[in-house]
């Protein structure tokens, strides 16, 4: 073959190391519908959706594009009377096996599966309805599985297993009986699920939703014996625009501070501040660990599905964890103790509401030492996707809102909180805040990047730090493995279960082509960073509050309040 | 080390002619289930209390008599089977009380018992000797030859009938090359149900560039109806061992894989004892037949899914994975078990390997020209003798179902021409052929020609007693029941099929039923991942193309012509048989039949809920199904 192309629809596109036939195809502007495709995982080949009709070497035949590589000289149809029967036919026989309550699903307009089959014309499915009666598993915080909906795609059964290397997820019977279930028929919240909601970006159906909390929350604004907070982790500001009209990545914090007040909470902060507060005690933990001989490397411990991964499958490791709280625990416990002690708020009478990028932030904040004599530190997490509906409910015209700044004192952030919503965002703040106590120039960009594992060897004069940022569970296995067997040394290692970070969290907004939207939210909280002041300990009102309130930075009352234990979970899974 | 198979084969058949009498028992999984362990026992006794000596072969002692127990012998019909040598006389249907006369009067004075022979369906004659059995004589059993023949449990018998010989001298004198020359040339292809030329594909996987290669024997059959594969791993086992080696020496492959299911326990349990002789022999293992070269073989035991005979999915089964096909490319030659270059054939095709490998084998010239050697079939249904046959490829269905079957069998009994109505070839993958093909000369090719395939050699006779319908139906609900779930047209595609035929059975079908049954198979067909997805509307896809007015007249005229659809039978009462006695009445169920001693009784048909019980208590057949 001279040339090297294929033809697509009477199109010749030149192939540029794509790796299967519907890449080529989309690159000509086809969009094929698909549900078991997804870029970063095993190819599946299940739906039958992306079949075409393909000729060479004077052959003709249907093959699946997503697992067909191309060859040159290939001659693709992608539309002919007999596909388009097909894929009518297999949408037909996957709505027949499925709960057609559209009208109240909880995935909405966003439903993939309702939009092809409505894209194909499908008005009428011709066989017998068979869908199993609905058997709803909400017995994780996090996320919660409907098998009426699920159309076995197998997209959540590869991410869990490929992506985070958890594989609580898996199929069994056979025929029409097949089901995706968690091992022995358990319940997700009894696994060894870590919250993460990877598997719910790439459902394509309502199967698999965040656990939503929109009701008591509402129900708390409602109350007025309540003091109701409301505070937004940074990756929610790149992303709740979308629903509204934003790019990803356009940074709408203000926006978000209007709308929050006019859903009714009485104080609207921002968790950048407990971004900032983080950085001052895990960053003084961990140079304490490197002057004092502590176990290193040490472990971040703002990301809960690694907190569970570790107290799971590497207990041995607990005490590499920080101590630290999250961000979210440690404004919770903050806000708590500082509303009752300096406004004379009785605890029980402050509800606080954290708006995150995350599922897992559900399990955590019902973690049984984050509370106070049962009383939460954060009473209720919603998603990003939560706080929309939310938006969406109160009919507020998001776009078209003038933006208001968050309530002092926890509205206080600096650019180093505000990466904390991007993978590496975490140990880069950390860097630059002990670049400024050792006396050097805090820049610290050595670790910034794409890959799953990034390190980087950090030296501050005669200091060398050797620095680690993972994202992704599966690559945080390895790197566990490497460091197990020898073959990899740290002194600080960044994990978060999501590939690139809080940004691409499961409780963010869905997405088609989720990696390119990825790369835009961390785009923007980039350079919303450098708009603001550049390290955690230029936060005024923190560290007016150290001083104030909370005595010395890694003192008494900070371990009190800020830090937190971790359980040998070796035992459950 | 060097092995001489010569030197073990001499003194194998030394020790065995010392004997006076070697007694083959069949230990077929068939004749076990009719007893033929009890029959084994027994001859011990029975013989020993006679005052003669006796030894198992296995024991490898001296004695008047040894007793062996081979696989299994195809004669299925007439198990237990039992084999006198060295006249060979030929006893059927032998029961553990037939042997204290059997021993009394052969192997003492030297007579016949003549209740326990064959007797010939033309002639009426009593057949005495195995090797004049028209069942027999009327195939070709060349790669079942040793089935029956050899005690499966002993090497040195295999390698007295020139076993390992092609294995030795696959490893020793010959390239790899010149061993996938060797197979191409004989034109053997794929006997697992595709038809694929196995040289080719040794070929594509010789060629392949892979730090390690396999070799994997596909014994995962599971087609309603066939025991082609079983039969060779019980009764045979070392051949399957020999062609494994000769495929490994081909490919460059170091590890084998044997995949059999669990529920041929008998099977699992020959090869895992046949590979740990073979290793003791010096045939596996660590250089093997003095030659430096490392091959070593494990069985894997498949928890029973159809879907794990589809390459794929065996491979994703050995690897500890849920047992589901994945897409090709890319293909097990380059990328297989492990990501490593695999070759996966079935039983039968490695069982032909060694014969195809003998110098001056004759093997390639029977058959047809795309077409070459034997095929074994699994005969079962309506016929006279079920069992296990061989014959070469171009043999039409007369042959196998008149002459070597003996005949279509009616439902009580008689056996006449116009029985035949249909056999189902090729398993829930196949189709069906009709009288029409009776002459039709069995082939890849010839039979794909007319809707249906060779498969893996199940053959199920059907008689006019049938209802095709519900064959399509049984074939649907097997494909429905064993479909790994992964792609949606043939997990819900086969289930819709499932339902529309359970309308047409039930009565609830209308005009709209068998178009939309009709496009649905050939989006299923057209659509599935696996071979298994696409071939599982066959038999509907079949039956439609034979026999369409017998399912109109399901939908249209709510009748089914064989009477076996229960929900479209029309009870009547024959006035001219019924006594009046009324106990229909009072034994129904639903109040459906009313009248009076005097007028007589009748049957609604709009409350009659075909339960049969009328019919069942009727003592004078009035009541009849129209």
């Amino acid at each position: 073959m001279e040339n090297n192309t294929i033809i697509v629809d009477h199109i010749e596109v030149a192939l540029e190391g794509e790796r299967n036939l519907l890449e080529v195809i989309r690159k000509v502007n086809i969009e094929l519908p698909t549900f078991c495709y997804q870029p970063e995982l095993s190819i599946y080949g299940a739906c039958r959706m992306c079949i075409v009709e393909v000729e060479q070497n004077g052959r003709k035949g249907l093959m699946p594009a997503c697992s067909t590589p191309p060859v040159p000289g290939m001659v693709i149809t992608t539309n002919t009377a007999q596909i388009r029967k097909l894929r009518k036919i297999t949408v037909e026989l996957m709505l027949a096996n499925h709960n057609m309550e559209c009208t109240t699903c909880s995935r909405g307009d966003d439903c993939k599966l309702r939009q092809v089959a409505n894209d194909l014309g499908i008005e009428k499915v011709r066989y017998r309805n068979i869908v199993q009666p609905a058997e709803i598993d909400d017995s994780s915080a996090a996320v919660v599985r409907d098998s009426s909906k699920c159309i076995k795609c197998g997209n959540c059964v590869r991410v869990c297993r490929e992506i985070q290397s958890v594989g609580v997820l898996d199929f069994a019977y056979r025929g029409s009986d097949t089901v995706i279930t968690v091992g022995f028929g358990h319940g997700l919240g009894e696994s060894a699920c870590i919250g993460c909601g990877q598997c719910l970006k790439v459902c394509p159906v309502g199967a698999l939703t965040p656990n939503f909390q929109i009701d008591p929350v509402w129900a708390a604004i409602s109350d007025e014996t309540k003091v109701t907070t409301a505070a937004i982790a940074p990756a929610v500001r790149v992303a709740v625009g979308e629903a509204f009209g934003f790019q990803p990545g356009e940074v709408l914090n203000g926006k978000i501070a209007t709308a929050l007040r006019m859903l009714g909470f009485d104080r609207v902060y921002d968790t950048v501040f407990a971004a900032d507060e983080t950085i001052l005690e895990e960053g003084t933990e961990f140079l304490g660990r490197v002057t004092g001989g502590g176990v290193l490397p040490q472990f971040t411990s703002c990301c809960p599905g690694w907190v569970k991964f570790v107290e799971q499958f590497y207990p041995e490791f607990i005490p590499n964890l920080s101590s630290c709280k999250s961000p979210q625990q440690m404004l919770g416990s903050t806000v708590k103790d500082v509303l009752v002690t300096k406004e004379g708020l009785k605890r029980e009478n402050i509800v606080n509401v954290s708006i995150m990028p995350c599922t897992g932030k559900k399990m955590e904040a019902k973690r049984p030492e984050f509370a106070v004599d049962g009383n939460p530190d954060v009473d209720y997490v919603i998603t990003s996707t939560e706080l929309i509906r939310m938006i969406k409910q109160a009919g507020i015209n998001f776009a078209a809102l003038e933006p208001s700044e968050f309530d002092m004192p926890f509205g206080e952030g600096t650019g180093a909180g505000v990466i904390f919503g991007a993978s590496g965002g975490v140990m880069e703040a950390a860097l630059r805040f002990a670049a400024n106590t050792l006396g050097y120039e805090p820049k610290c960009e050595q670790l910034r990047g794409e890959d799953g594992i990034r390190s980087a060897d950090v030296t501050f004069g005669d200091i060398t730090v050797r620095a680690a940022v993972v994202s992704g569970l599966a690559n945080a296995r390895q790197l566990m493995e490497d460091i197990k067997a020898g073959k990899a040394q740290y002194d600080i290692v960044e994990v978060m279960a999501c590939p690139g970070g809080c940004v691409n969290g499961g409780g963010q907004p869905l997405h088609e082509h989720h990696l390119d939207t990825v790369a835009r939210r961390t785009k923007g909280l980039f350079e919303n960073d450098v708009t603001l002041a550049h390290s955690s300990e230029e936060n005024k009102q923190l560290v007016a509050m150290f001083e104030e309130h909370f005595g010395k930075i890694g003192g008494h009352k900070s371990h009190e309040l800020l830090h937190t234990t971790y359980v040998d979970r070796s035992k459950n899974i | 080390m060097s092995i001489n198979l010569e030197n073990i084969a001499a003194s194998f058949n030394e020790r065995m002619d010392q004997h006076k009498y070697r007694i083959m028992i069949c230990g077929g999984t068939g004749c076990i289930a009719n007893g033929s362990m009890e029959v084994y026992e027994k001859f011990q006794e029975v013989i020993a209390a006679k005052g003669m000596s006796v030894s198992v072969q296995l024991d490898k002692h001296e004695s008047d008599v040894v007793m062996s127990c081979s696989g299994c012998q195809g004669f299925c019909q007439r198990g237990p089977l039992v084999t006198i040598y060295p006249e060979g006389i030929f006893y059927t249907k032998v029961k553990a009380s037939d042997v204290e006369e059997i021993v009394e009067e052969t192997l003492v004075k030297g007579n016949i018992v003549e209740r326990l022979l064959v007797v010939d369906a033309e002639t009426q004659e009593h057949i005495k000797h195995v090797h004049e059995v028209p069942f027999y004589t009327r195939q070709n059993r060349i790669v079942l030859e040793n089935c029956g023949h050899i005690d499966a449990r002993d090497i040195e018998d295999y390698i007295a009938k020139g076993g390992y010989v092609q294995a030795k001298r696959a490893v020793l004198e010959m390239t790899d090359e010149e061993i996938c020359q060797k197979v191409l040339d004989s034109g053997l292809k794929g006997r697992g149900g595709a038809g694929f030329p196995t040289g080719l594909k040794w070929t594509f996987a010789r060629k392949a560039v892979s730090e390690k290669k396999y070799i994997i024997c596909n014994g995962d059959e599971g087609d309603p109806g066939a025991f082609m594969d079983r039969s060779l791993m019980e009764g045979n086992p070392h051949a399957v061992l020999e062609g494994m080696i000769i495929a490994a020496m081909g490919i460059g492959a170091s590890e084998g894989h044997v995949y059999v299911r669990t529920e041929y326990p008998l099977a699992v349990e020959r090869i895992k004892l046949a590979a740990d002789e073979a290793r003791r022999m010096g045939f596996l293992g660590d250089n093997i037949f003095g030659s430096g070269k490392h091959f070593d073989i494990f069985i894997m035991e498949g928890a029973g899914a159809f879907v794990c005979g589809e390459e794929t999915a065996l491979m994703s089964s050995i690897e500890g994975k849920r047992g589901m096909p994945n897409p090709k490319p890319p293909f097990p030659a380059n990328k297989g078990l492990f990501g490593y270059s695999t070759t996966i054939n079935n039983v039968e095709t490695l069982a032909s390997v060694p014969i195809v490998l003998a110098e001056g084998s004759t093997y390639g010239q029977l058959g047809t020209e795309n077409a070459r050697g034997t095929k074994t079939f699994a005969l079962t249904g309506n016929v006279v003798n079920t069992g296990l046959i061989e014959v070469p490829f171009g043999a039409t269905l007369r042959q196998i179902i008149d002459d070597i079957g003996g005949g279509v069998v009616d439902d009580d009994g008689t056996v006449k021409p116009s029985n035949f109505k249909a056999v189902q070839i090729g398993g829930p993958s196949g189709g069906c052929l009709t009288p029409e093909h009776i002459d039709l000369p069995l082939d890849y090719a010839g039979v794909q020609k007319v809707g249906a395939i060779i498969g893996s050699g199940g053959l199920v006779v059907m008689n006019h007693q049938t209802c095709m319908v519900q064959i399509a139906r049984f074939f649907m609900q097997f494909t429905q029941n064993e479909s790994c779930g992964k792609c949606v047209v043939c997990r819900e595609g086969t289930k819709q099929m499932l339902d529309l035929l359970d309308d047409i059975i039930e009565g609830r079908a209308d005009e709209n039923t068998i178009p939309l049954l009709e496009e649905l198979a050939y989006a299923v067909q057209d659509g599935a991942l696996c071979g298994l997805g696409k071939t599982a509307p066959n038999p509907v896809i079949s039956t439609l193309r034979y026999f369409r007015d017998e399912y109109e007249d399901h939908v249209f005229n709510k009748h089914c012509a064989a009477g076996r659809c229960k929900a479209l039978a029309n009870y009547v009462i024959n006035p001219e048989r019924c006594k009046k006695c009324s106990l229909c009445m009072r034994t129904c169920p639903n109040g459906a039949i009313s009248g009076s001693r005097e007028e007589g009784y009748r049957i609604d048909p709009a409350k009659c809920i075909k339960c049969g019980a009328c019919q069942a208590a009727c003592k004078f057949g009035a009541i009849e199904v129209k």
